[in-house]
């Protein structure tokens, strides 16, 4: 495969909600999604809220299906096509190539704050101390206080679990990077401080794919925009949104 | 009233051959317990119908018969025994173990080893080595099947667990023919290294729970442990009272009701034994030529 | 986990019936080592009974189980009892929903833990203790506990004794059914991250039973959603539970109280 092939090809995606408790009803949501990111490259997915953007995000990611096409993802030589793959090969996936930040943190109990930044770095092959470090460093670069490390996040602010939560999606060493709204929920400084790391990943050679509705956020990293609009499927944003939610 | 007529040694023949025939089943499988239809017989259950049983199918005119109960032969049991085969099979009868080619016993073996030729029947009550850890049969037996004696070695941890030792002191569980758990019956662990490589036969019947086992001569009978606390036979700290016999098991006998006690050989035959060749314990009533 | 990797037990066609009806049906799935599967479903939908004809505690009606032994995988009813035996004590792991199903109420709790050891021939007193002492360490339980018996125990407890007695032959599935059921939330939570930890750190397959969609979020990779005795969807948990296809998994996710 030629060092040029990009890290993701999506080629005509379609997605679409069948909502069985209301009748079996069919939401429509994109059809003929196609595009690619290089390594070192930033796409951003654009349009309006609610056209499926998430939806396209994750289903990159493996957590949601689509009706038609394929997602593949290079790694190393093969290339594999999410859509149709393996649970098996989705985890490792996601182990080794596909790091994730969602929009909210999925807060497991009696875990500290660290062993979740920590834990994130063990699956992509780093020893003990060398995780346990990588999430330090991200912690400190996040501002998150010192005294937080310890605790469960369960009790954190909405800003301070999001930090966690990105920590946690950065602390790997993957080659690819689905960010979902990074810097909703935070201020100016960590907002900031999210920026420059993820401009490092780049710098390393990531293939990013993200949701940034901060037009600011949007300008510093995207090296290009996907407007979904021109895939959306004749359906006002608002009804995707309420699809998406039911779901 | 005329007597009764008895068929020789009680049973009828019938029935001494389904019995032999258990019994050639349980000899070709070490410590392995064979199912027999046990008979009603003239004593209730709980009394050595299961031993007594076994000897009624092996004895023969010829034979000698030796009874003991806890290793005497003057208690009730071993007397009535005694006088049941005197009746109904008419064999001579003794005291002395190196006499005897059948011995029925009730909770012991005799000091005396046993020599080749010689048949041991021991009285059963329960067979079952794993009952009071299992109490369905059809597990247990699943469990000699499969060789699955784990939990038998659990009891043994919990007993180390909690009084620092192995408590089980009589019916102490052996392996025999490194295959078959068994219950040498409630023999004192004293005697299990008597059963190890023994030139004799040794018979096991339990007449309520009708099964029948058997330990041929010369077999490996060895009684379980753990590496770290091996199996340990009883010490006593003092020789027998009356023939100063030592390493062998002791009774205590109370002598009077002001606490006054005495030690002396469970087995009352080697204690007549020693005595009769001049052997005196510190208790012996001196013999009359003594005192003179 | 490699892709490539030979997997661990196959279930094909599994189905039981009692009588006239139906246990499970036609139910045929595959697990690698280091999985773990979430079988879901409500009262009487056969999660319970699928269980146990895999772990070979009740016979199939029809369908083969074949688990991978010495490097081939083997057809479960062709094998002895006594190795399916031997697999229950050594190789696999089943925790009972009710902790006094899986342990002997009786004797100690190191007694618990070392009764496979013992089984499988550990005949040193002072190691098998040990051992048993590491394990109820490491599955929270105090060290000095160790000759108390779990009659003296509370439910969390009795079911970290239970987890440990399983364990202790680092088998490499595990079976469990319905593990936190009846427990106390805070305990609940507890346990889950112990046997998460440990799912982890031991690399061992679990095909866990559960009806709580929390748990099987939590625990398992994949899962499975059975109803009236099959299975009616399957596949990676986060996207069944987040995407889900079927109507009867879209009733389930979204009859789930928040709290």
């Amino acid at each position: 495969m030629s060092p040029q092939a990009p890290l993701i090809s999506c080629e005509g995606l379609a997605k679409s909600f069948t909502l069985h408790l209301r009748g079996g009803l069919v939401l429509p949501v994109v059809a003929g999604v196609s595009f690619a990111v290089q390594a070192g490259e930033c796409v951003a997915l654009g349009g309006p809220s609610g056209i499926g953007k998430s939806s396209i995000l994750k289903a990159v990611f493996g957590n949601y299906g689509v009706d038609q096409g394929h997602i593949w993802i290079r790694d190393g030589e093969r290339r594999v096509d999410l859509a149709t793959a393996e649970p098996r090969q989705v985890i490792a996936l996601r182990r080794r190539v596909i790091g994730y930040v969602s929009q909210f943190l999925r807060v497991i109990p009696r875990v500290s704050a660290l062993d979740v930044v920590a834990a994130a770095a063990r699956e992509s092959g780093a020893g003990e101390d060398e995780a346990r470090a990588t999430a330090e460093g991200l912690l400190r670069r996040l501002n998150l206080p010192e005294r937080l490390w310890s605790l469960p996040p369960s009790t954190f602010s909405g800003g301070e679990q999001q930090r966690v939560n990105i920590a946690h999606g950065l602390a790997g060493r993957h080659s690819i990077l689905l960010l979902d709204e990074p810097t909703a929920s935070l201020d100016a400084e960590n907002s900031a401080a999210v920026v420059a790391l993820i401009q490092e990943k780049k710098r390393a050679r990531a293939a990013i794919l993200g949701i940034f509705h901060d037009a600011p956020v949007r300008e510093a990293l995207a090296d290009r925009i996907v407007d979904i609009s021109a895939f959306a499927i004749g359906r006002k944003p608002a009804e995707t949104a309420r699809a998406e939610a039911a779901a | 009233m005329s007597q009764p007529s008895y068929n020789f040694a009680y049973l009828d023949e019938q029935t001494k051959r389904m019995i032999r025939r258990a019994i050639l089943k349980a000899i070709a499988v070490p410590g392995y317990q064979v199912p027999f239809a046990s008979r009603e017989m003239p004593m209730p259950y709980g009394w050595g119908t299961g031993g007594v049983q076994v000897t009624a199918s092996i004895i023969g005119p010829k034979d000698v018969l030796k009874v003991i109960d806890q290793g005497s032969d003057d208690t009730t049991n071993a007397v009535s025994i005694r006088a049941f085969f005197a009746k109904v099979a008419r064999v001579a009868v003794t005291t002395h173990t190196h006499e005897a080619s059948i011995i029925q016993t009730r909770h012991r073996i005799p000091e005396a080893e046993l020599t080749a030729g010689q048949i041991i029947v021991f009285q059963v009550p329960i067979p079952e080595p794993l009952r009071f850890l299992e109490p369905r049969e059809t597990e247990t037996r699943l469990m000699h099947a499969l060789e699955d004696y784990g939990p038998m070695h659990v009891k043994l941890y919990e007993d180390i667990a909690r009084h620092g030792h192995i408590a089980t002191t009589y019916a102490y569980p052996v392996r025999v023919a490194g295959r078959y758990l068994m219950d040498p019956s409630p023999t004192p662990k004293f005697d299990n290294p008597k059963m190890q490589m023994s030139p004799a036969l040794q018979l096991f019947g339990a007449g309520r729970e009708k099964r029948i086992y058997a330990i041929p001569p010369y077999t490996d009978v060895v009684s379980l442990d753990f590496e770290d606390h091996p199996f340990e036979v009883q010490r006593f700290d003092r020789p027998c009272g009356l023939c100063g016999a030592e390493s062998v098991y002791l009774d205590e006998v109370i002598t009077d009701d002001r606490g006054g006690r005495l030690f002396v050989c469970s087995d009352t035959d080697h204690c007549e034994e020693r005595r009769a060749a001049g052997q005196r314990g510190a208790d012996a009533v001196p013999q009359a030529e003594e005192l003179r | 986990m490699q892709g490539d990797e030979a997997p661990l037990l196959v279930a094909e066609g599994v189905t039981k019936y009692y009588g006239e009806r139906l246990g499970c049906r036609d139910v045929s799935f595959e697990i690698h080592p280091g999985e773990v599967i979430a079988v879901v479903g409500e009262s009487g939908s056969g999660k319970s009974t699928l269980l146990s004809l895999l772990s070979q505690r009740l016979e199939l009606s029809s369908g083969r189980v074949l688990y991978r032994l010495d490097g081939r995988l083997r057809d479960l009813s062709e094998s002895t009892e006594a190795e399916r035996r031997r697999l229950q004590r050594t190789d696999w792991g089943f925790v009972h929903q009710d902790p006094r199903e899986g342990l002997r109420m009786n004797v100690s709790a190191g007694a618990n833990v070392g009764e496979r050891l013992m089984a499988t021939g550990w005949r040193h007193y002072g190691r098998i203790r040990s051992t048993a002492s590491d394990w109820l360490s490491r599955v929270e339980i105090d060290a000095d506990r160790i000759d108390d018996a779990p009659k003296s125990f509370s439910g969390g407890m009795r079911q970290r004794l239970q987890i440990a007695k399983n364990l202790v032959t680092h088998p490499r599935l595990v079976f469990m059914d319905e593990p936190t059921g009846g427990l106390d939330v805070s305990v609940q939570a507890r346990l889950l991250d112990l046997i998460r930890a440990l799912v982890a750190d031991l690399g061992l397959a679990a095909i866990i039973v559960t009806h709580d969609l929390a748990v099987a979020r939590l625990l398992s990779h994949r899962i499975l959603v059975m109803k009236d005795g099959e299975v009616i969807e399957t596949g990676l948990t986060d996207r069944v539970l987040d995407d889900p296809a079927r109507a009867y998994t879209q009733l389930l996710v979204s009859s789930v109280l928040a709290a």
